[in-house]
């Protein structure tokens, strides 16, 4: 099967700190790539370089056959092609639910707002949030918003769908509900990488898992082979501090 | 006209003799200021958004840097390292005519020059200096404004796809907005009590109309008293518009 994403030798650098430092890494359609490492080791960066969201200093990022980092690039259409979690939820505030939702498929897409309001009516109600379709952010607990969000992601109906710790600025009791909606997800056969502390979700609902430590990927493979038996020192010791 | 003695002292019958003038000069004012101010905005808006211009490639990023981020910076720094009363006197009779001249205008010459000249050439001027003026403080606002709101919302707007200019239409402006509107009301009113500067160039607003009659009449205290009473409702007026527009605002506001 043909890698839907393809990254070669990316580096990253931040003035004189490097963060990424030679990354490779394929991803194939409908497989689920968990990103796992301790703080600072580069996961979130090369999540955001996926999309361009970071500029990569060198190597080639290539996503659905189109060079991301190439400045001929369409980037706002290749960007409606990955949809794209973010820690904080980033809802819009002064938007509604609904209105959070429909914005980029009326106006990116050019759905008509009929068509773009049913289409958030079944996200949400996949969700399990159609009753909160006229709230505004801030009238939801954080793991309500994170589901909004990943329902205003899927409006765009991506082919990819990326999620930087998605349940890191969670209560504990929240984790499990958007947990769900992203197994969901996953068994409907979307391509997903997910950078995460979630090592239970990793090992249950990854079809593979890359252990990033500064900036190099150190060790990856089947969760059950890495969390199993993992062959480097150092991923024994991460894993050691996080299970 | 039979004198008017307010509180034994306060000459009504003047205010009333030259009420036409008042009310001339009170509609100048408010007109001036309306029409400084939506230009104001709109200039500002976009010094501000040049001197946010940031692009990644070559050769966009060097236009950037040269083209819109340095030339703003450069004229907000002028206008709001200057006198408002300078630039008025600058803008009408060096910057003007060198535009707007009966012989040799840049812009408009000869009869048509000359009309516009005597009929506005005050208003004109005027309007020209309060606009450039207020742009380069309303540029300020605008810019702290847009760089307040926190930088997910953008990326999240740009990882749907959205455009730059869309995430800053649909996105960016309206939740700085919110954010803006009182610091925009100060430079409403701020530039409502500075179009007083303008009578400097002969046009009959509100200062024109109290100097012409305190000159007719030797008295300051009725005319100058009027015109104050006159501009403290107006800015009440501009403060109670500035607090309902953020009370609607405020929709989805947390903070």
């Amino acid at each position: 099967m043909a890698a839907v994403i393809r990254v070669r030798a990316l580096t990253k650098r931040f003035g004189a700190l490097e963060v990424l430092r030679g990354i490779d890494c394929d991803v194939d359609a409908s497989e689920v790539v968990c990103v796992i490492g301790p703080s600072g080791s580069g996961k979130s960066t090369f999540l955001r370089c996926l999309n361009g969201l970071e500029h990569a200093t060198g190597g080639d990022v290539v996503v659905n056959g189109v060079a991301v980092h190439d400045p001929a690039t369409d980037i706002d259409a290749l960007r409606s092609e990955i949809g794209m979690v973010f820690q904080r939820f980033n809802l819009f505030p002064h938007k509604t639910v609904l209105e959070n939702i429909v914005l980029a498929p009326t106006k990116v897409r050019g759905l008509t707002p009929p068509a773009a309001a049913e289409r958030a009516r079944a996200l949400l109600a996949k969700v399990g949030l159609l009753d909160k379709i006229d709230a505004y952010p801030n009238q939801l607990s954080g793991g309500q918003q994170q589901r909004v969000a990943i329902a205003r992601a899927l409006a765009m109906q991506p082919s990819i769908m990326l999620f930087d710790e998605p349940t890191s600025a969670l209560d504990p009791e929240m984790v499990g509900e958007v947990l769900a909606v992203m197994q969901a997800l996953a068994d409907e056969g979307m391509t997903m990488v997910v950078v995460t502390h979630e090592m239970e979700f990793a090992r249950h609902v990854g079809d593979r898992v890359l252990f990033l430590d500064e900036g190099l990927v150190v060790e990856q493979g089947p969760p059950d082979a890495l969390f199993g038996s993992p062959r480097e020192e150092r991923t024994q010791r991460f894993l050691s501090k996080v299970l | 006209m039979e004198q008017v003695l307010w509180f034994g002292w306060f000459r009504a019958d003047i205010i009333a003799e030259y009420s036409t003038l008042f009310w001339r000069g009170l509609l100048t004012t408010i007109g001036l200021t309306v029409v400084c101010i939506v230009q104001g905005a709109l200039l500002g808006l976009l010094l501000g958004m040049a001197r946010l211009a940031q692009a990644r490639h070559s050769p966009a990023r060097e236009l950037c840097t040269y083209g819109l981020r340095w030339p703003a910076t450069v004229y907000v720094s002028f206008f709001r390292g200057t006198p408002l009363f300078v630039q008025i006197l600058l803008i009408h009779f060096a910057v003007m005519p060198l535009f707007i001249h009966q012989t040799d205008g840049l812009l408009i010459s000869g009869e048509a020059a000359r009309e516009i000249k005597q009929n506005y050439g005050a208003f004109l001027s005027g309007v020209v200096a309060l606009t450039l003026n207020s742009g380069a403080y309303i540029s300020e606002v605008f810019r702290a404004g847009i760089q307040s709101i926190d930088r997910g919302q953008v990326e999240a707007s740009r990882s749907l796809g959205m455009s730059y200019w869309r995430t800053m239409y649909h996105i960016v402006l309206p939740q700085a907005f919110r954010r803006m509107l009182p610091p925009l009301g100060n430079n409403a009113i701020a530039l409502l009590k500075d179009s007083s500067l303008v009578s400097a160039i002969g046009l009959a607003e509100l200062a024109y109309a109290a100097r012409t009659v305190a000159g007719a009449y030797g008295r300051y205290w009725e005319p100058y008293l009027a015109i104050s009473l006159m501009y403290w409702v107006l800015t009440l007026g501009l403060a109670y518009v500035v607090r309902h527009l953020e009370a609607r605002y405020g929709r989805g506001d947390t903070r």
